[in-house]
C-alpha cells in the first residue's frame, strides 16, 4: 500500500512563511541592517550595556575564559558568568570592551566620513568647475594621497606628533577625501557643460550660485553612495592602525588594539583576539553589504567602482 | 598617445616631488637629526661639525635642497641602526617582500579569477550567491585578524605550517593567503561584473548563434575582453600590497620591507623610512603608468581614442 504524504496545514503554513522570509532576505539586507542597528545601539548605550569598566580591570580576574569553557588552559582559572566572552590579560571584560569599542569605531568613522566627504566634494567641485592651475594642484594632491603608502606616513606622523584622537581623525580624513574629489570632479566636468549651467552663466549667475544651486544637486547622489561604500574601509583602516599601536590611544578600548593585545596569548587564550576581530569583521561586512545595496538602488553607474 | 604619455610622466614627477616634501617635513618635525647621534661624549665642536657636514645649520629650504640632491641620487643617508646607506638596508629586504607579494598575487589570481568566472556563468543561481558572499567576506576580513586566526588554526591547533619566520616554501603559505585574501575578493568581484558585461554584448551573441560551444565562448571570446579591468586592478594591487605587507609581515615576523618599515619608524630611523616611502611611491607611479600603457595595448579603442 502506498501512502501519499500530504503536508499538514501547519507545515504548509510554516513553509509559506519560510519562503516569504527567504524572499525578503534576498531582496532586502535584513541581516546586515540588524548588525548595524546592534552596533549603533551599543555605541549609544555603551555605559548602560557594558557590565564592567572598559579601561579598568581586576587583575585577579585576568585570563578568564568565555562562560561555555570550564577553565583557561594556561592559568587554569575557571570561567565566571559575569564575563560572557572572557577577560584579557589585565582582567578586563572582553564584551564590555567590545561594546565600548563600538562607540569609538563609529564615532571616528562618522567624523572622518563627514569631513572627508564634505572636503573632498568641495575640492572636487572647485577643481572641475574652475579647471586650470587650481585643478592641477588639487588633482596632483589627490595623486599624492593615492601614491604615498598611507600606513607608513600615518605611523611616522604618530611617532613624531604623538598619538591622539585628533591626529587619527586628521590622518584618516587626509586618506579618504581623494576618492570624493575624483568622482565629484568627473561629475562636475559633465554638469558644467550642460545647457542649464550655460544658461545660468549667461543670465549672470555667480560661480558660487552655479555651484550651490546647479552643480551640487547633481553630485549629492554620487557622494552619498561613495560615502556608504567607504564606511567599512574606514573602520578597517582605523582597526589596522590601532592594531599597529598608532590608532586610538590606549587604554581606550579599540577593536584593533584588542586583537593586537590578544595576539601574544593566541596559543592558549584564543578569545582575547577572536571576538574583537569578529566584531570588526561583522560590522565591516554589514556596512559593505548595505553600501553595495544602496549603490545598486540609487546609482547603478558607479557599479564599476 | 605620446603627448598623453609625456603629460602623465610629468605629472608623476610632480607627485614624487610633493611626496619628497611630505617626507622631509615629517622627518624634520621630529627635531634636529643630530639628537639621534648625540651621546655623553659628544663635544660642541663635533655637534657643529655635523651641522656643517649635513648642512643642518642652514635655513630649512636649503636643508631640503641638500637632502633632495642626495635623494635624487638614491642617497637617503645612512641608516641609524645598520650604519650602511639606507638604500642598501632596504634593498636587502626586497627579495623577502617580493617573494611574499608573488605568493599573494598567485593566490589572488588563482582563487579570484576562476571563482569570478564561475559566479558570472552561474549568475542568479545559488552558486553565484556563494561566490558573491565569499567576495564580501573577503573584503570585510581585517588582514591582521585573518593572519592570527590562520596561525591559531593551522599552526597552533593542527601544526601544519610554521607560525612565523621565513624558512622554505612551507612558511610562505599562511602569509601569502593573508596578504592575498583581500585582493582575491576584489578580483572575484571585478572579474564577475566585467565578464557579465561582456557576455551581454553583441559579438558574444553572434558567437553563440554561430554555434561556438559554450565553454569556448566564455574562456576564449569573453574572458579575453573581460580581463581588461581586472588586469588594470591587478597591477595596482601589486603596489597596494606594500600596505598589506606592513601588517602581514608584523603578524608573521616575515623579514621584509613591511617589518623593516615598522622597526624604522618606531626606531626613528628616518633615512630608512624616507627611502621606503619614496621608493614605494615611485613604484606606485611607475606601475600606474605601465598599466595605462598596457590598457592601450589590450584595447585599441583607448590607444587611438
Amino acid at each position: 500500500m502506498v501512502t501519499v504524504v500530504q503536508p499538514s496545514t501547519g507545515l504548509r503554513v510554516a513553509l509559506g512563511i519560510g519562503l516569504r522570509a527567504w524572499r525578503t532576505l534576498r531582496r532586502y539586507p535584513v541581516i546586515p541592517a540588524l548588525i548595524v542597528i546592534v552596533l549603533v545601539v551599543c555605541a549609544i548605550f555603551a555605559p548602560w550595556l557594558a557590565q564592567h569598566d572598559p579601561r579598568l580591570g581586576n587583575i585577579f580576574d585576568s585570563d578568564r575564559p568565555p562562560t561555555w569553557q570550564a577553565t583557561s588552559p594556561v592559568s587554569g582559572k575557571a570561567s565566571k558568568p559575569e564575563y560572557i566572552l572572557g577577560t584579557d590579560p589585565l582582567g578586563r571584560d572582553i564584551l564590555s570592551r567590545i561594546i565600548w569599542g563600538a562607540r569609538y569605531s563609529l564615532a571616528i568613522a562618522g567624523t572622518v566620513l563627514f569631513f572627508g566627504a564634505v572636503g573632498g566634494s568641495l575640492l572636487g567641485m572647485v577643481a572641475g568647475y574652475f579647471r586650470g592651475a587650481l585643478d592641477e594642484v588639487i588633482m596632483r594632491t589627490v595623486d599624492l594621497t593615492l601614491g604615498v603608502p598611507f600606513i607608513l606616513v600615518a605611523l611616522a606622523s604618530v611617532v613624531v606628533f604623538g598619538a591622539s584622537f585628533e591626529l587619527v581623525i586628521s590622518l584618516l580624513v587626509a586618506y579618504s577625501w581623494s576618492g570624493y574629489a575624483r568622482a565629484v570632479r568627473a561629475e562636475t566636468l559633465r554638469i558644467r557643460v550642460t545647457d542649464y549651467v550655460s544658461s545660468a552663466r549667461i543670465t549672470g549667475a555667480s560661480a558660487f550660485r552655479i555651484l550651490s544651486r546647479h552643480v551640487l544637486p547633481g553630485i549629492v547622489n554620487t557622494v552619498l553612495v561613495l560615502a556608504s561604500l567607504q564606511v567599512g574601509q574606514l573602520i578597517l583602516t582605523e582597526a589596522a592602525l590601532s592594531f599597529l599601536g598608532v590608532g586610538i590611544p590606549k587604554p581606550s578600548p579599540a577593536w584593533g588594539s584588542m586583537v593586537a593585545e590578544g595576539r601574544d596569548y593566541i596559543s592558549t587564550s584564543y578569545w582575547m583576539s577572536l571576538f574583537p576581530g569578529l566584531a570588526i569583521f561583522l560590522v565591516v561586512f554589514a556596512m559593505n553589504f548595505l553600501g553595495d545595496w544602496l549603490r545598486d538602488r540609487f546609482d547603478p553607474r558607479l557599479r564599476q567602482l | 598617445m605620446t603627448r598623453l604619455l609625456l603629460r602623465r610622466v610629468l605629472a608623476s614627477l610632480v607627485v614624487l616631488w610633493l611626496a619628497s616634501i611630505l617626507v622631509f617635513v615629517l622627518s624634520r618635525a621630529s627635531g634636529d637629526p643630530r639628537h639621534l647621534f648625540i651621546s655623553e661624549y659628544t663635544t660642541k665642536e663635533q655637534w657643529d661639525a655635523w651641522g656643517q657636514k649635513f648642512g643642518l645649520d642652514r635655513p630649512k629650504p636649503v636643508q631640503y635642497a641638500i637632502w633632495l640632491r642626495g635623494v635624487v641620487q638614491l642617497d637617503f643617508g645612512e641608516s641609524l641602526r645598520d650604519h650602511v646607506p639606507s638604500i642598501v638596508t632596504v634593498a636587502r629586504k626586497i627579495p623577502a617582500t617580493l617573494q611574499l607579494a608573488l605568493g599573494a598575487f598567485l593566490f589572488a589570481v588563482g582563487v579570484g579569477v576562476p571563482l569570478g568566472v564561475f559566479a558570472a556563468i552561474t549568475r542568479g543561481t545559488g552558486w553565484d550567491l556563494v561566490g558573491r558572499t565569499f567576495a564580501l567576506i573577503g573584503q570585510a576580513m581585517p588582514g591582521f585578524w585573518l593572519g592570527i586566526m590562520l596561525i591559531l588554526t593551522f599552526s597552533v591547533r593542527w601544526e601544519l605550517f610554521p607560525a612565523g619566520g621565513r624558512a622554505g616554501l612551507n612558511s610562505m603559505i599562511l602569509p601569502s593567503i593573508t596578504l592575498g585574501w583581500f585582493a582575491a575578493a576584489a578580483l572575484l568581484r571585478l572579474t564577475r561584473s566585467s565578464l557579465l558585461e561582456v557576455l551581454d554584448s553583441e559579438f558574444i551573441k553572434l558567437a553563440r548563434a554561430k554555434g561556438v560551444p559554450g565553454w569556448k565562448v566564455v574562456w576564449k571570446h569573453a574572458l579575453r575582453n573581460a580581463m581588461i579591468v581586472p588586469i588594470t586592478y591587478a597591477g595596482l594591487l601589486l603596489t597596494g600590497l606594500l600596505t598589506g605587507a606592513v601588517v602581514t609581515e608584523t603578524v608573521f615576523a616575515w623579514p621584509g620591507i613591511g617589518r623593516l618599515a615598522i622597526q624604522s619608524v618606531f626606531g626613528l630611523d628616518f633615512p630608512v623610512v624616507s627611502a621606503i616611502v619614496l621608493l614605494a611611491t615611485a613604484a606606485y607611479l611607475v606601475v600606474n603608468l605601465l598599466v595605462d600603457i598596457l590598457y592601450g595595448v589590450l584595447d585599441p579603442r583607448i590607444r587611438h581614442g
